[in-house]
């Protein structure tokens, strides 16, 4: 008998009487108000920056009054951005994006209880750009903004993505005596814009 | 070499009161961070129930989930392995670096490669491993175990870690602030991630309904290292596995709160597919697992999403620390485990407590640890791991107090001897009395008395 | 009602005032108390340490001791947690069982089955409350900070009929004192270092004296102070509420 078939019968020898799975639907209710409000003030709580704004042409002019963008690498696979990013990733080799200074990407939906922005396969050009690049900056629709993370799966559904991360604010460590430090192996600072 | 218990680690870490008080007190901050991220979810309460109940079911139809998330994970292109044991485990790795040449590997945090001591074992066969997430980078440079399952080197001081970053990584000697020495770290392992091959990862936890594995970390390093390599392969406990995708939102939504008192940590990235022309493994591994899921007293010990609140709350860890146990896995939720693996060698971990009951009611799974503590020394008793000169004295203590005039005599030697030769108690070998006065003696005990002020009731 | 007394072993031999307070709290309320004379202790230093398979005589004389009485009250949270929850004689499983459920603690038995809420005494001092754990986790005598739960204390609800007394609020509201049972010498720097701090959580509060439903934890806890040569009193509820001689 293989490992396999040994550890499964072992499980199936030990494994108790069955359980029930409980019921998750109370978990839905009574959770919807403010999101927008309650979303920036938990990720600005955990180290993110948030900006409601009235359309993407706006991003455009804060992110140009924010960063040198001509001396930056800005990657972005929407076209709304196409006007300050640099879209040179031919050769799908991952290790390419590592001077990427900025990149924007849109995020599927966000999560108010907890700062966090959904992004999977279909709209990252490679998975390592949002940990890659030095900044990242996340779009959101306004109306994308659900409550809790149950509302987050309900979304995802049966979605068979390759790939798919909530990201929360930017990377970060608190190893050293507990004294928290933004900018570890990911991004260094995390900026939505909701549109 | 005799290894040291529980009890003569603690007391050589409580050597030195300012520091425990440093341990103690950073570790309470964290249990209060946790206190105000759940008191700010009035459902915070259910939403353990439920974990507890989603991890009961899964222990109890664990062989068709392990089959059925096999089966889905397969589909996607992923490659499964099965280890027994530790040593199986290992094998494994080191077979798949050594077919693709790889002789060099980044590798992120996972409790579980510390409990089979991956880390010695490929280093002895000629594979270089780095560990990518800070606390264990330093745990690793200073040639120690981590302490806490969640916080690698809780117990170690910047100004040491600063030391051991101007010896290794250059930084400038006597430079100990945190947001500099995270820096250089960032740098130092960029490079790492960048030039590694293999990439090898933890699983929080594993969906039996999709196939995929999700991985959760505050620095990013898991994805920085799987997303540049060649191959990422993935290591999880057999008892990892939830049942469906949205179960998700439970285990998410209690882990880092209970563990730090975040809400969520920065990434929580969710692994279905391997990329494309490159490969990804997960190995499913027992190493114990099924022999503790058949213990009826001890199987929910296996339901841990090792968050380590229960260390954060103990009043025992804060004040010896983890080193203290012996064990890849410290603190309450390590002493319930351990005993699983080795009895012998670790008997005295369950006795390292009071009793307190504060574990339990931080878990965010509702393991009944304390329970689980007391359960555990009563089977190691039975087992004979326990010193003579303990069962001797229990067995005296037994008869004493099964007879009623054996008791009353003995409590009146006790006064006596306390009240006329104190000498022969307030001495270095009474354990007590090292650091505590001994209770006066009153004039009578209370039996005494009643038998003289209430003769009547007298039954 | 008849209410058997239930005294923990080490409050007989050296805390009799405690048993007395507790004897002459519930006489004074005209509950028929008496105390079984026989009794010895509930077997809990033993279970604990992993020979619950020795503690048969105790518990048969338990059973013995305990059975027609309608309540058996005890002032100790973690003696009745023991007996509540390990409580068992294969002679007698089902008396053994009926006993276990009718065994208070006192607080609980006074906020529960008497419904206390006027108390005649005064106790004109500055009071840390110390939340035995036992009784507090295990016996529900007061919210745990654990829980995302509505508070409630019966101890301190019974404190609060007290003229005169002024409870302080602890930094830490219920940490373990580090007494234990046996942990208490088998691991003794651990116990000691809690029950120093405990102690000093108290201290910083400038109480007068620390009370608690347990003596166990607060005869650690004396020890300490004592060594320590603090003026800080420790003294059992059932002395407060019983009223005490200032």
């Amino acid at each position: 008998m293989n490992n396999r078939d040994q550890i499964l019968a072992a499980v199936k020898a030990n494994q108790p009487d069955l359980t029930p799975l409980p019921e998750l639907d109370s978990f839905f209710q009574g959770q919807e108000t403010a999101l927008i409000e309650k979303f920036t003030q938990v990720l600005n709580g955990i180290g993110g920056k948030v900006t409601v704004v009235a359309d993407v042409e706006e991003i455009i002019s804060i992110l140009k009054a924010s960063y040198p963008l001509d001396q930056t690498r800005v990657i972005s696979p929407l076209s709304s951005m196409q006007e300050i990013a640099n879209n040179n990733i031919d050769n799908h080799d991952p290790h390419a994006l590592e001077n990427v200074e900025l990149a924007i990407l849109p995020a599927h939906f966000a999560v108010a209880e907890n700062g966090a922005c959904w992004l999977d396969e279909s709209i990252l050009p490679d998975r390592v750009l949002p940990f890659i690049t030095q900044h990242l900056i996340l779009i959101v629709n306004k109306v994308d903004v659900l409550p809790t993370m149950h509302h987050a799966y309900e979304k995802i559904g049966n979605e068979q993505y390759g790939y798919g991360a909530f990201i929360a604010g930017p990377s970060k460590t608190a190893d050293i005596e507990q004294s928290l430090v933004l900018g570890a192996h990911g991004a260094r600072s995390l900026w939505v814009f909701l549109a | 070499m005799k290894i040291l218990d529980h009890a003569e680690r603690a007391d050589i870490f409580n050597e030195d009161e300012k520091r425990v008080d440093w341990h103690d007190e950073t570790l309470w901050w964290i249990r209060q961070k946790r206190d105000k991220s759940a008191h700010q979810i009035p459902e915070w309460e259910n939403l353990r129930n439920a974990a507890s109940a989603i991890k009961s079911n899964t222990l109890s139809n664990l062989h068709d989930y392990l089959l059925e998330f096999e089966k889905n994970a397969l589909q996607n292109g992923v490659i499964i392995h099965w280890a027994a044991d530790a040593k199986e485990h290992n094998e494994i790795v080191y077979r798949l670096l050594k077919e693709k040449g790889i002789n060099k590997m980044v590798k992120s945090k996972s409790m579980l490669t510390e409990e089979c001591h991956l880390n010695e074992y490929l280093e002895h066969n000629g594979i270089e491993v780095i560990d990518s997430d800070l606390g264990e980078r330093i745990v690793q440079l200073a040639k120690e175990p981590p302490s806490h399952i969640v916080l690698p080197c809780i117990h170690k001081k910047k100004e040491e870690i600063g030391e051991l970053f101007h010896e290794h990584l250059g930084t400038p000697k006597g430079n100990a602030d945190p947001q500099l020495l995270t820096e250089a770290a960032r740098v130092h392992l960029r490079d790492t991630f960048l030039t590694r091959k293999a990439a090898l990862t933890g699983v929080n936890f594993a969906v039996a309904e999709t196939g995929e594995i999700v991985i959760c970390t505050n620095e990013g390093n898991a994805d920085m290292g799987a997303h540049l390599a060649d191959i990422h392969i993935a290591c999880m406990g057999i008892e990892k596995i939830i049942p469906k995708r949205e179960h998700l939102s439970i285990f998410l939504r209690l882990l880092a709160r209970s563990a730090t008192g975040q809400p969520i940590t920065t990434y929580s990235s969710h692994f279905a597919k391997p990329r494309d022309g490159k490969e990804l493994h997960i190995i499913l591994v027992d190493n114990g697992r099924t022999r503790q899921l058949g213990r009826e007293e001890f199987r929910n010990s296996l339901k841990c999403i090792r968050c380590g609140a229960c260390m954060n709350t103990c009043p025992v860890y804060r004040r010896s620390g983890g080193h203290s146990y012996h064990n890849a896995i410290a603190g309450p939720i390590g002493a319930i485990l351990a005993p699983n693996l080795d009895m012998k060698q670790y008997a005295d971990l369950p006795f390292a407590s009071t009793l307190c009951g504060s574990c339990s009611n931080v878990c965010p799974v509702k393991i009944d640890i304390h329970d689980q503590l007391y359960k555990w020394r009563q089977v190691l008793v039975k087992e004979g791991y326990t010193s003579t000169a303990k069962q001797v004295a229990m067995k005296t203590m037994a008869t004493t107090l099964s007879s009623p005039s054996l008791y009353k005599l003995a409590g009146k030697a006790a006064r006596t001897t306390l009240k006329y030769a104190p000498f022969m108690v307030n001495n270095k070998f009474n354990a007590w009395y090292l650091q505590r006065d001994m209770p006066k003696v009153p004039q009578s005990s209370f039996g005494e008395w009643y038998k003289i002020n209430r003769k009547n009731n007298e039954q | 009602m008849k209410v058997a007394l239930f005294i923990p072993c080490y409050v007989d031999q050296f805390y009799p005032q405690v048993a007395i307070a507790t004897l002459e709290l519930l006489e004074n309320l005209g509950i028929d108390v008496s105390y079984p004379t026989s009794q010895t202790c509930c077997g809990q230093p033993m279970a604990n340490s992993g020979f619950e398979h020795l503690a048969g005589g105790c518990n048969s004389l338990f059973v013995k001791n305990f059975s027609g009485f309608d309540y058996i009250v005890a002032p100790s949270g973690s003696c009745v947690l023991h007996i509540r929850e390990h409580l068992h004689d294969d002679d007698e499983p089902e008396l053994a069982k009926q006993i276990a459920e009718r065994t208070y603690e006192l607080t609980s038995f006074l906020t529960d089955v008497l419904k206390l809420d006027t108390l005649k005494s005064r106790f004109p001092h500055k009071v840390g409350m110390h939340q035995s754990c036992h009784g507090q986790r295990g016996l529900k005598l007061s919210q745990m900070t654990e829980l995302n739960a509505p508070d409630f204390s019966k101890p301190g609800q019974l404190l609060n009929l007290v003229k005169d007394i002024e409870l302080v609020e602890l930094d830490r509201k219920d940490e373990c004192c580090g007494f234990g049972g046996t942990f208490c010498v088998a691991e003794e720097a651990v116990s000691v270092k809690m029950g120093k701090d405990r102690v000093n959580d108290h201290a910083k509060h400038n109480v007068e004296y620390i009370t608690g439903v347990d003596m166990s934890c607060l005869m650690h806890m004396e020890g300490i102070l004592n060594r320590q040569q603090s003026p800080i009193k420790i003294i059992h509820i059932a002395e407060i509420l019983n009223g005490v001689k200032a």
